[in-house]
């Protein structure tokens, strides 16, 4: 912790190799001095394949650690995000909605119907959320989950019937391999909202406290709320559309930064946005070199390596306060 | 000046308030005391628009609570609930600094931080600064809340419990720390417990009983015998030391004899 811009500076050359490897990476050989000579198909392949994969990589993990903070300090609750609260599955329903009765409308038509039902869904959730104990933080990604699930089986019920089956799978795995130039341009928009979270940081920061403390410094608890709802569920719906849902993104990376960092998220952010794009973009990695040429979801590598840091730092967190 | 008037309450049906009509002078510690449930702390979350009011018309130097913007107020009143559970992880300097957003929304000036710097120092936090609020003990928890609530410079500061988890040393302190700031031209609102603190601090005593202002005057006036037994419904001796008077609260009286 004695110089937060020297381990800021650090993780962000981290993230450079990172990403310099994932365009180095792929079915295809491609030789980055071809690209320069301008030989064969090289440049094309680096153009209309590798740079937009790697930064739908990096848009998704910023985007969605950050989205999962944001949730976080809304509900005042560590086990919330887009997947716990019925969010991902609302924007799949959405979704599948919109291909079922507007086979021709332009996809962002689609991921604004996507997005709608994802604030619908979130809403819903929170709804639920003032009905619970307050002491009872557990029972709250239970409950979501639930919602969640509620949710997905309409999705499931409705796509078996619409014989759309096989989307909703795209949708609930998160997977990169399909993104190319044209295809993935949509999530800038959660570039965007990121950056606009960002801004908003102190005002997230302070709702995390509670209503009455944001009461108490002047925040109109309302808007804020609703700044807030809208940043997680649109940027939800655009992962869903483009790549498809990343579960537990959202969960592991900002609670692994509230530990180190705390929750200021003026701090917070910035290593939640890159720690988030270096997660995805390693998971990615190693899906693709585990067994070349096929690969192997990123949802996949993510939950095992996920799973396993989030164990660590719940064990590693009881050993501390026993001691 | 804060004005009350004609503030009635009710919570699912049950009367919290019934027509409470007070004012709380500028300049001061006025110190609202009386049993469990007589809607101290009800009254000071409605001063402090906290909880929505149902009837009557509360003014913070003649702002309406109900009326004026919220972030207007902030820079006018602020208040410390009697249940902290910031379940976030700041540090004491995150926090404390927080108090400040009403007036930099987001962008500390330097006089910003100097601020913080001497609330953080009035509640002796300034070693702790560093540390998050999940590694302090209740007591250093709860001075690093009225940091907070100090540094947003408010000429109005309302206080539930304050003294709640400080040891005797603290309590006293954070006292003499009010009281200074009291004759500086700010304004507290106090809940406390300990009848005696508020006998020795207070300027003006408000009691209250079943939802309604019972009585107010100086200490001297509302700290006696016969007062304090209407209001908490407890035979309390009253001795006067070193000027104060001081309530025997923890003691029983003796049993009169010959009657």
């Amino acid at each position: 912790m004695k110089s937060p811009a020297l381990h800021m500076l650090l993780a962000l050359t981290s993230l450079v190799i990172m990403a310099a490897l994932s365009l180095m990476i792929g079915a295809s050989d491609m030789n980055l001095g071809a690209v320069i000579r301008g030989e064969g198909d090289d440049t094309l392949i680096l153009l209309a394949s590798r740079i937009p994969r790697t930064l739908a990589i990096i848009l998704t993990g910023v985007s969605m650690a950050i989205s999962g903070l944001i949730f976080q300090m809304l509900t005042r609750n560590k086990f919330v995000e887009p997947a716990t609260a019925g969010t991902a599955e609302s924007a799949g329903l959405g979704l599948l909605i919109a291909i079922a009765f507007f086979p021709a409308a332009p996809l962002l038509a689609k991921m604004s119907i996507a997005a709608l039902c994802a604030i619908a869904g979130t809403l819903l959730f929170l709804r639920i959320l003032d009905r619970l104990p307050p002491h009872e933080p557990l029972l709250v990604p239970l409950v979501g989950l639930m919602l969640g699930g509620v949710i997905g089986a309409v999705a499931t019920f409705f796509a078996y019937q619409a014989d759309l089956l096989q989307y909703l799978g795209i949708w609930t795995t998160g997977e990169f391999s399909g993104v190319l130039r044209g295809r993935y341009e949509l999530l800038w928009i959660t570039g965007i909202l990121a950056l606009i979270g960002y801004l908003y940081a102190d005002q997230f920061s302070i709702m995390g406290m509670g209503r009455d403390v944001s009461i108490t410094l002047g925040l109109d608890h309302r808007t804020v709320m609703w700044i807030g709802l809208i940043i997680v569920s649109v940027t939800t719906a655009v992962v869903v559309v483009t790549v498809g849902a990343i579960p537990f993104l959202g969960l592991i990376v900002p609670n692994i930064v509230s530990r180190i960092m705390g929750d200021n998220l003026r701090a917070a952010v910035p290593w939640a946005a890159s720690l988030g794009a270096g997660a995805l973009l390693l998971c990615d990695i190693i899906g693709r070199v585990i067994r070349q040429p096929y690969e192997i979801p990123i949802g996949t590598i993510f939950g095992v390596v996920g799973a396993a840091v989030f164990l660590y730092l719940l064990l590693g967190r009881q050993s501390h306060a026993v001691r | 000046m804060i004005e009350i008037s004609n503030v009635s309450h009710n919570i699912d049906g049950a009367p919290i308030l019934s027509d409470v009509s007070l004012t709380i002078p500028r300049g001061g510690i006025t110190a609202l005391i009386g049993p469990n449930g007589a809607g101290k702390s009800t009254l000071l979350s409605l001063i402090a628009r906290l909880v929505r009011l149902q009837s009557g018309v509360i003014t913070v130097d003649g702002a309406d609570v109900t009326t004026t913007p919220t972030d207007t107020l902030a820079r006018k009143l602020s208040i410390l609930r009697q249940d902290n559970s910031v379940a976030a992880r700041l540090t004491v300097a995150d926090l404390v600094g927080f108090g400040r957003y009403p007036h930099h929304k987001g962008r500390p000036a330097p006089e910003d931080h100097a601020l913080v710097d001497h609330a953080l120092e009035m509640m002796g936090l300034t070693q702790l600064r560093d540390r998050f609020l999940d590694e302090l003990s209740g007591g250093q928890r709860q001075r690093a809340y009225v940091a907070m609530v100090l540094a947003q410079d408010t000429d109005y500061v309302l206080l539930d419990e304050p003294l709640n988890n400080l040891d005797m040393k603290h309590a006293r302190e954070m006292m003499e720390r009010l009281k200074a700031a009291a004759s500086q031209g700010k304004s507290f609102v106090i809940v406390v417990h300990d009848i005696n603190f508020a006998a020795a601090y207070a300027d003006l005593i408000v009691a209250l009983k079943d939802g309604r202002v019972h009585s107010l005057g100086t200490p001297a006036e509302i700290v006696t015998r016969p007062k304090l037994g209407e209001v908490f419904d407890l035979d309390i001796v009253v001795e006067t030391v070193g000027g104060h008077p001081l309530a025997l609260h923890q003691i029983a009286p003796p049993p009169q004899t010959g009657t």
